[in-house]
Order: structure tokens, then C-alpha cells, then sequence
């Protein structure tokens, strides 16, 4: 088994560069989170010229929409969404440099594309592992569009949250690389 | 004639939801640990720990397994000899979803418009099949349905002539094509004739069969066994970051068709195959 890298936010593209597709990681500090409509406003609020509800550069967006939390609980069940509904929209944020996006499932051209451009790296969470991720979190804070209920966009405080590197800068990813390591051909 | 007040089958459904929720059911977590032994990539046995530590989590501190609790699939088949009093049981059912949802603090997935999406705000309505059958008795069978896997299903009217190896393949490839998306290792319902909506009906109510029991006609049961070792050299693996593992099932319902057809429908359900019932 191989090690476990630890990642302390803010995620600098010099960190970006050292991690590869297939590496295991735990990612502790400060991530933002985002889905399907959240992304959608954060993309009005560029095409319109306004600020966005936090500063991109070098952060880590997790695509999330958890469950509510019990009385004394800080989060409820939180694993990741299917990143490919943030194809359109994650282009634009890694230009404006975010550096990290956690979610599962494929990924668009484009998007690796821009990845490879601008330097980002792609993490998957495992998916239904929603109880486990919760435990990782240390708390939470929505801090734009309340609106939104679970798509809201929120700050979380992290420590060691499991995650698989599965595209990197370069380009290389774990889906297709793991895919052919094991397929058996007919 | 036996009677049965809505408030119990209010009561019901709220559990049924919470507890689908929560608790992963035995055949799947039995599945989860034969799959640590054949599973030969090390990210692949990280993955399917991980998922069993997830699922005893989930249990000890009552909470959901997975953030997506879904829509609420309510398979409902009803007794001939059952009378419903107090109320109407579709309002009963989605009241049931309604304080499960809310008491169990469960993710409100729903909106009420598919183009305008504007959530609902408490997980209503429910998709609720009904079936009638012999009996004094209602059985409720409540199965929340997550979208990243059931965005990757599908269903295609194969020509007559395509045979079984169209079956064969498109059911493959539908599996290969999800790829990572449906939170493998996955488990697949496939519906096989009837009409358009009866192919996709099969093939849901396949996922609430254990995973543990076959199909009682032989050549079903073949079918099953051998579409399930094909998924699993696809090489997918758990999480779909390269393993053995892609399926720990493939479930396969029939139904006589029109000469002129062949409906298919897959849907995947992701690893935790959610569903609990009661009877009533």
C-alpha cells in the first residue's frame, strides 16, 4: 500500500505539481463547496463583472450538496456529486485559478484541457462514502446563495479528507490508467 | 377484507425511508466483503473498506450512508382484499416520505419543475408503483434512488434479430460507458421485454431482488451470471479507479414482448442498492 500524501490548503500551484493521478491523498484545511446551481450563479456573476462569493486563486472547490445536520452535529452526510454536471462551468473558475476540484465521475475535455493550461488537479472522493467524509469535517459555514438549501455554497474546515488524485496537471488519469491496468480483454 | 387506517401507512413509509437510508441491507455488505477477496488493485480494496466502514458509520450514529438519499421509488402492491380508510394512500405515502425526510434529516432532492427546478422542499412526491394482487395483505417497499447512478441507466428497442448478444452488449455497454459516475462497484437491474415503460419497470423492481438469489429460470439465471463476469473484466474496478470489482450483481427480469420487439432498460443502482419493505 502506498502513502497517504497530506495536503494543507491553500492548494499553491506549486503543490499542484507535485501530485500525480493514482496518488492517495488527505486534504486538511479550508475547502469551498459548490454544485450545479451554485456554479450556474458564480458564472452570472463573472459574465456580469461582479465578485464572486470567495477568491478562487488557489482553493479547492468540493462538489457537495450534504445532508442537514442533526442538533450537534456539524454536517450531514457529504460525499461527492458527479463532477460532470460542473464541466461547463469549471473551465472558467481554474482560469480565475482554482487549483483543486474534488467530485467523482468523468471529466470533459475541456476541462482537462484547462487543467493542463493553467495548472489544477482533479480528486475523486468516493462516492457513497457520505457518512466516513462527514467525520472529516470539522465545520461548516454557508457563505453565499442560503437560497439554495444543500446547493448553497459553503466553507468547511477539513482534516484529513480521503481522497484519490485522478487527473493531474499533466494530464495523466487514474480512470482511464486503472481502467487498463485491469481490464481483461475478451 | 382487512382494513388498514392511512396513518399507518404513514408511519410506515417514514420508516421505511429512514431505514433504507441508514442501514445497509446484509446481502450487500456480505457482497462488499467477498469483493475485498477478489478485488486485486490496492486502491480497489482502500475503496470497498471504506464503503463497509461508511456503512457502520451510517449505522451507529443514525445517519444517511450516502448524501444523495434519492427520490423515493414506493413499490406498493396491494391485496385485492385491502380497504384503505382515513384518507387517500397516495397522500398518505408521500406524507410518510414527507416526515421521513424531515425526521431522519435526509437531503430534500426534489424539484417540482424539471426546466424551472425549484426544490420542493421536502422530497415530494414519490414515484410510487402500484401493483394489485391476491391477498389480504399490502406490502410497501421503499428504494431512494440516487442520480448519479440513474443518470448513467438507459433503455433501447433492440430489433428482434439483435437477439441475446444485442442484449449482451448493450447491457455491457451501458456499464462500460458509465463508467466512475454511478459510485461503482454497482449492482444492475436489467428489464427485458414488455413494452417501453414495462422494460424500465422490470428493471427497477429487479434492484429490489437480493443479490444473493438468482433468477428462478435457469437461462434468466445464466444470463445473470454470465453478464456479470463480463462487467467485471471491464476493468472499472470500485470507485471506478481500476480493480475487479465493478458489479457485485446483475439482476435480470423478463417479460413477454410484441413480435416486432425487444425493449431493453438497464438501471444502475450505485454499490448500496437501497431499499427496504414492509407488510402490512
Amino acid at each position: 500500500m502506498q502513502n497517504i500524501i497530506k495536503i494543507q490548503t491553500p492548494l499553491t500551484k506549486e503543490k499542484v505539481k507535485q501530485l500525480k493521478a493514482g496518488d492517495n491523498v488527505s486534504i486538511s484545511g479550508t475547502i469551498y463547496t459548490a454544485r450545479d446551481a451554485a456554479h450556474k450563479r458564480m458564472i452570472s456573476l463573472i459574465e456580469e463583472g461582479k465578485s464572486l462569493p470567495f477568491d478562487v486563486k488557489d482553493q479547492i472547490i468540493y462538489y457537495v450538496g450534504p445532508c442537514p445536520a442533526r442538533p450537534g452535529q456539524v454536517i450531514g452526510s457529504a460525499g461527492p456529486t458527479t463532477s460532470g454536471r460542473m464541466d461547463a462551468y469549471a473551465p472558467t473558475l481554474i482560469s480565475m485559478g482554482l487549483t483543486g476540484m474534488i467530485g467523482k465521475g468523468l471529466r470533459s475535455k475541456e476541462v482537462i484541457d484547462s487543467m493542463i493550461k493553467y495548472g489544477a488537479v482533479y480528486f475523486g472522493a468516493i462516492g457513497g462514502a457520505g457518512a466516513l467524509i462527514a467525520s472529516t469535517i470539522e465545520s461548516e459555514e454557508v457563505i453565499a446563495f442560503p437560497d439554495l438549501g444543500t446547493e448553497a455554497i459553503r466553507k468547511l474546515v477539513v482534516r484529513d479528507f480521503p481522497a484519490t488524485v485522478v487527473i493531474d496537471c499533466y494530464g495523466n488519469n487514474l480512470y482511464e490508467i486503472g481502467r487498463k491496468r485491469y481490464m481483461v480483454a475478451e | 377484507m382487512k382494513t388498514i387506517d392511512v396513518v399507518k401507512i404513514i408511519e410506515t413509509v417514514e420508516k421505511l425511508c429512514i431505514d433504507a437510508n441508514y442501514y445497509l441491507n446484509d446481502d450487500i455488505a456480505n457482497s462488499l466483503e467477498k469483493g475485498l477477496l477478489l478485488e486485486e488493485s490496492d486502491t480497489g480494496k482502500l475503496v470497498l473498506q471504506q464503503l463497509l466502514k461508511n456503512a457502520e458509520m451510517a449505522r451507529s450514529q443514525k445517519m444517511a450512508m450516502c448524501q444523495d438519499t434519492g427520490m423515493a421509488v414506493v413499490f406498493v402492491d396491494i391485496g385485492q382484499d385491502v380497504r384503505i380508510t382515513g384518507g387517500s394512500l397516495t397522500d398518505a405515502i408521500n406524507e410518510g416520505v414527507r416526515r421521513g425526510y424531515q425526521n431522519g434529516y435526509l437531503r430534500k432532492s426534489v424539484v417540482k419543475n424539471p426546466i424551472d427546478r425549484v426544490n420542493t422542499g421536502d422530497n415530494t412526491p414519490a414515484v410510487i408503483h402500484y401493483n394489485i394482487v391476491e391477498g389480504d395483505s399490502l406490502k410497501i417497499t421503499v428504494a431512494p434512488k440516487g442520480f448519479g447512478s440513474e443518470n448513467m441507466s438507459a433503455l433501447k428497442m433492440l430489433k428482434p434479430s439483435d437477439g441475446i448478444d444485442g442484449v449482451k452488449e448493450f447491457v455491457i455497454d451501458t456499464v462500460r460507458k458509465a463508467g466512475p459516475n454511478p459510485c461503482p462497484p454497482v449492482v444492475v437491474g436489467v428489464g427485458i421485454g414488455g413494452t417501453m415503460e414495462k422494460a424500465a419497470l422490470l428493471a427497477k423492481r429487479a434492484l429490489l431482488r437480493p443479490i444473493d438469489i438468482r433468477n428462478s429460470d435457469s437461462s434468466i439465471k445464466n444470463l445473470e451470471e454470465e453478464l456479470l463476469e463480463k462487467i467485471n473484466k471491464l476493468g472499472i474496478g470500485p470507485a471506478g479507479l481500476g480493480g475487479r470489482v465493478t458489479a457485485l450483481a446483475v439482476n435480470v427480469e423478463m417479460f413477454p414482448t410484441h413480435i416486432a420487439g425487444l425493449p431493453v432498460a438497464v438501471n444502475i443502482n450505485c454499490h448500496a442498492a437501497r431499499h427496504a419493505e414492509a407488510v402490512l
